[in-house]
């Protein structure tokens, strides 16, 4: 189209037909919404002993003699909805992370924050501790611990005289410290006796089975908060992913999001880990999953990205728990051959 | 009246290691005419995005203040503050893959609570930058996969979707083809003239300058050299200053505005 000094003319009556945001987002979110219900409904049902649920919801039977009961309330149960949590959290700190450091490939675990929570549990399972913090066990405190350390680096580190953060520093200083503590987290496991190496190694590889609602009821408020901070920054996200400038010339406070994105992102990161250990793949496969699927509008991505999150990391449990019944394979084993495969599929019908 | 004013701003970038911070803008005092086009012209780095920078407000002047209709700028909230006054960059990349309708209606963001969505009102803003910038017919179309003209016309139509009354202009047509160029500048010329927008624009191209600035300002080494009318300012004697150029300097009939031929460099 040729561009001279003549007015343009009105708008023409045909416009690009893009569906505004409002029925884009409902839809999504009824879509992804429906998803994950559905995963969290049947999740509980589906296990390697095959329970009756109208004898487990049954009342006239006492809760302690009713098996179907304790299995579905005790065992599967709180493993389903640690798992929603889990991948809820995962797949949108992911979110937050790519956006804040402008790259695609960045995942929760890019900035050393789960290293930081692997070598707090590590000490803890190795070298025994007994620190219980409230309602959290040792070892979730601990990886809590080491989380909080390895963010507090981080953001030491970036926040030089700058206000607004350097990406680049960032990230390196998250690859270094991801090396650093990984060195460390192999050291302790050299000196340790076999026994305490497989249990290290097996918590590592993340587990749902958390045994009961406290571990959650623990987690929950952080990943909570996180959410609530996540909510508030869609927009901002967006306009600093076209570049920090055009963002702030837009009104977005650059420093004050970079800050908020990295505290509420590195909060829901350290409350999964702690949680279930630091289950891979979940932060990066699913934002990417979702921006195939509906576009690259964080007010988009973010939201359906939690609840895919959540579907997926329930459905990936569920595999884990009955593919291979009664032996159960480590979670953070099953999200990544069958994400990793499929995703792979998608890009390359993509292209 | 002047609308839009740098009052004495300096600003140093913050060196490592034991170099000392090296001044990008010393003193610099710019007036501009509310609904004028101002050309900033300099050599690399004598500070002038440095300069627009805090003109926008995305910088804040180590000394100095910059005002807007008599208001300090720093002492406005950012979203008042980018209701008035809104960049175009020399490049945009974004890290994802936005459609151009949905870059454009980012420009509505000053406009919008932080949790708000945009309404019908804000989408036939939207549109009707796109369509004033000739790029309606790529709204739906990946930024990522227009040509350089277009993709600048769209940062322009998101700009515009701003509903500024100042529009700061980073080299916008550095990355374009002649023929892309003109096209730029053509539009810029409209909206400056239809909308009433106050333009400030940075550029190397001093025949664009020429063509299209009511008054030139002129910067080397972070200090302003000179303010004025184009007819005033652009002289042999000010490429010579600016560039250790010599050059021609004369009316051009057929353009209607002064050229600039380029002779030789001196020293």
């Amino acid at each position: 189209m040729i561009v001279d000094g003549t007015a343009p003319a009105a708008l023409p009556s045909q416009l690009p037909q893009s569906p505004p945001i409002r029925s884009r987002l409902a839809l999504t979110i009824a879509g992804f919404g429906a998803l994950a219900i559905a995963s969290c409904v049947l999740a509980p049902l589906v296990g390697s002993s095959s329970i009756s649920l109208r004898r487990a919801l049954d009342s006239s039977i006492p809760f302690a003699s009713n098996v179907d009961a304790q299995i579905l309330f005790i065992a599967r149960l709180p493993r389903v909805l640690a798992g929603a949590l889990v991948g809820a959290a995962l797949a949108s700190a992911g979110v937050v992370f790519q956006a804040l450091l402008r790259n695609p490939l960045a995942t929760p675990f890019t900035l050393g924050v789960s290293a930081g929570a692997s070598l707090g549990a590590m000490l803890v399972i190795i070298l025994g501790g007994t620190l219980a913090v409230g309602p959290l066990s040792p070892v979730p405190a601990a990886s809590l611990a080491g989380a909080g350390l390895a963010a507090a680096i981080v953001y030491a580190l970036a926040n030089g005289p700058r206000r607004v953060m350097s990406t680049t520093v960032l990230l390196l200083a998250g690859v270094t410290l991801n090396a650093f503590f990984s060195a460390l987290i192999l050291f302790v496991q050299y000196l340790a006796d076999v026994a305490e190496v497989y249990r290290a190694t097996r918590w590592l590889m993340g587990d749902l089975d958390v045994g009961s609602f406290t571990p959650i009821v623990a987690a929950l408020p952080l990943i909570v908060i996180a959410g609530i901070i996540f909510a508030r920054m869609p927009s901002a996200l967006n306009l600093m992913g076209v570049d920090s400038d055009s963002a702030a010339a837009r009104g977005v406070d650059v420093a004050a999001t970079q800050r908020w994105a990295f505290f509420s992102a590195s909060l829901a990161t350290s409350a999964a880990v702690a949680l279930a250990g630091p289950i891979g793949f979940i932060g990066i496969v699913v934002p990417h999953l979702v921006r195939l699927l509906v576009g690259v509008d964080h007010r988009i991505v973010l939201p359906a990205s939690a609840l895919f999150g959540a579907t997926f990391l329930v459905i990936s449990d569920m595999l884990a728990r009955t593919l291979l019944a009664p032996v159960e394979i480590p979670v953070g084993i099953v999200t990544a051959i069958i994400g990793g495969p499929f995703f792979l599929w998608l890009l390359v019908r993509e292209a | 009246m002047s609308y839009l004013v740098a009052h004495e701003v300096s600003y140093a970038y913050p060196r490592r290691g034991r170099a000392v911070a090296m001044p990008a803008v010393s003193e610099v005092t710019l007036a501009v005419e509310r609904g004028s086009f101002t050309g900033l012209l300099g050599p690399n780095g004598c500070g002038k995005t440095t300069l627009l920078k805090m003109m926008a407000g995305i910088l804040r002047p180590a000394s100095g203040t910059v005002t807007l209709a008599g208001r300090a700028l720093a002492d406005m909230p950012r979203r008042v503050a980018a209701r008035h006054v809104a960049v175009v960059p020399q490049d945009t990349h974004p890290a994802f893959d936005y459609t151009a309708l949905e870059i454009v209606l980012m420009g509505r963001h000053p406009h919008l609570r932080p949790t708000q969505l945009e309404g019908p009102g804000d989408l036939t803003i939207a549109h009707q930058s796109l369509q004033s910038t000739g790029t309606l017919h790529l709204a739906d179309r990946p930024f990522t996969s227009l040509s350089g003209g277009e993709r600048q016309r769209v940062v322009i139509a998101s700009a515009l979707a701003q509903q500024p009354d100042v529009l700061l202009l980073d080299e916008p047509t550095a990355s374009l083809d002649l023929g892309r160029q003109l096209e730029v500048a053509a539009l810029l010329r409209r909206l400056s003239r239809e909308n009433d927008v106050t333009m400030v624009m940075a550029t190397h191209d001093l025949n664009l300058a020429a063509s299209m600035c009511d008054t030139l300002a002129l910067l080397r080494q972070g200090r302003l050299l000179h303010h004025g009318s184009t007819a005033d300012v652009l002289t042999e004697t000010a490429v010579r200053q600016l560039y250790d150029v010599e050059a021609d300097v004369q009316f051009h009939q057929a353009s209607g505005h002064l050229t600039v031929t380029p002779v030789r460099r001196i020293g």
